[in-house]
């Protein structure tokens, strides 16, 4: 009870600060917009193509957004060395990351559904069609991008170039979760439904949030203390 | 009681040790000044401590308990180089958030108090980037005894504090060595530590070269140690 209660106050204290701060979450933001913008310039919004592409696009521009994000999660804790007292308290370092990830969670979250129905406009595409199964994957997706990103943004805190390392780390341990999540929201924005062979898709998302998630679990302690 | 009981502590960067073979005791209600030269090795001896670093050989037992248990922590209170509070935050949401990881009982009439007692209660809704640096100085104080250490662990506490931050940070630390609390301090300021410390140890190249009480030499005279037992003796 007591790890929940520390988890859910770091959590708190990251969405205040980035809330008061907006320092991550507009950045993000724009860059995603002008992004989703440059690409329904270079192409033709009614093509074919788009409906093929569409899962790709979305997920590649959540996760260069996302890193925006992911990246200023430990490093918020350098300025006047917060990060030891939080290290030195008795939180533990579960409950540490657990907090973090839970904040960059919703602002990840918030990240995309901002930038939905901005999609959907440029792009000339209906979402509504199958909008409960594109969220539900979303938030299994959104939560192996906030896994990984956390982790390896406690990895990389302490390094100069942390905003080129953490997206050169990230990318290749989210190939699987991403690959699931471009090809199940291709589908859905389609209008499909997820049967058959795609059942996989979602399968593997899942089984990818709980081994990371374990594994982060597991192994944040070391990451923390050098 | 032992307080603090460090034994064959060693610590490497690469090849270069930091740390040799450092032994260190403090029992319960003492007040040692760590002393040395910068580089000597005391910040690293304190982050081990803190348990912000792992010892690469030896061990640390504190409050009679070896390894980062979150029990053991519980009891420990720091001050670090940074200030470690949260500029976005208002004071009472710094003391706040930290009385709910230390899991304290009414944790926003516990950080009031603390706001009370370092003089920030009329201001405690505002936030710290707005501060002063003298009343960001006293928040980090109030931050590292809002839960009753019985192990406090500082790191240059008087470094670049003002008249009023000394006086605070002395008076409580009396306050907290008189209830027996252990108190570890690196520090330059001789003068303000000697005054405090019931034992000193001087720290040479990562090598403890004086362990012992505070003597009446080196409370008339703070150069006497590195005098005696410096790199030049």
């Amino acid at each position: 009870m007591n790890f929940l209660r520390q988890s859910l106050s770091v959590a708190a204290k990251d969405l205040r600060s980035e809330f008061r701060t907006k320092e991550s979450i507009n950045a993000a933001v724009s860059f995603a917009v002008v992004i989703l913008l440059l690409f329904s310039f270079a192409m033709d919004p009614t093509s074919e193509m788009i409906a093929e592409m569409s899962g790709g696009l979305l997920w590649l521009v959540y996760s260069f957004a996302g890193a925006l994000i992911l990246n200023r999660s430990f490093a918020r804790e350098l300025p006047n060395d917060c990060l030891d007292a939080l290290v030195a308290s008795p939180l533990s370092g579960a409950a540490l990351f657990l907090g973090k990830s839970l904040a960059n969670y919703l602002l990840l979250f918030l990240l995309e559904l901002l930038c939905l129905p901005v999609f959907a406009v440029f792009y000339n595409v209906t979402i509504s069609r199958r909008l409960g199964w594109m969220m539900a994957v979303f938030a299994l997706a959104t939560w192996g991008l906030t896994v990984i990103g956390t982790v390896f943004s406690a990895l990389t805190v302490n390094l100069r170039l942390r905003e080129l390392m953490l997206p050169m780390l990230v990318y290749p341990m989210l190939i699987p979760a991403l690959m699931a999540a471009m090809q199940l929201t291709t589908i859905l924005i389609a209008g499909q439904p997820i049967t058959g062979d795609d059942e996989i898709w979602l399968r593997l998302l899942i089984g990818f949030d709980i081994i990371f998630t374990s594994l982060a679990l597991a192994l944040i302690e070391t990451v923390l203390i050098t | 009681m032992t307080a603090v009981d460090v034994t064959g502590v060693w610590k490497f960067f690469g090849d270069f040790p930091a740390l040799r073979d450092v032994n260190l005791t403090a029992e319960q209600g003492s007040c040692t000044a760590l002393l040395g030269r910068n580089g000597a090795g005391k910040t690293t001896l304190l982050k081990i401590l803190c348990g912000l670093s792992s010892p690469s050989r030896g061990k640390a037992v504190l409050l009679g308990k070896e390894g980062r248990s979150g029990e053991t922590r519980r009891g420990i209170g720091i001050i670090g180089h940074g200030i470690a509070v949260y500029d976005e935050l208002s004071a009472r949401e710094n003391l706040e958030l930290f009385a709910r990881l230390y899991g304290l009982d009414r944790p926003r009439a516990r950080a009031l108090e603390w706001l009370e007692r370092t003089s920030l209660y009329h201001v405690r809704e505002g936030l710290v980037r707005e501060f002063s640096r003298g009343m960001r100085q006293r928040l980090a104080v109030a931050r590292a005894f809002l839960h009753d250490p019985k192990l406090l662990l500082l790191d240059e506490p008087f470094t670049s504090l003002d008249d009023r931050a000394i006086a605070l940070l002395q008076g409580l630390l009396r306050e907290a060595i008189a209830g027996g609390a252990t108190v570890i301090m690196s520090t330059h300021q001789l003068r303000e530590a000697l005054e405090l410390a019931t034992h000193v140890s001087l720290l040479v190249r990562g090598k403890v070269s004086y362990a012992g009480e505070r003597t009446a030499e080196m409370l008339a005279d703070p150069g006497w140690l590195y005098a005696n037992y410096g790199e030049a003796a």
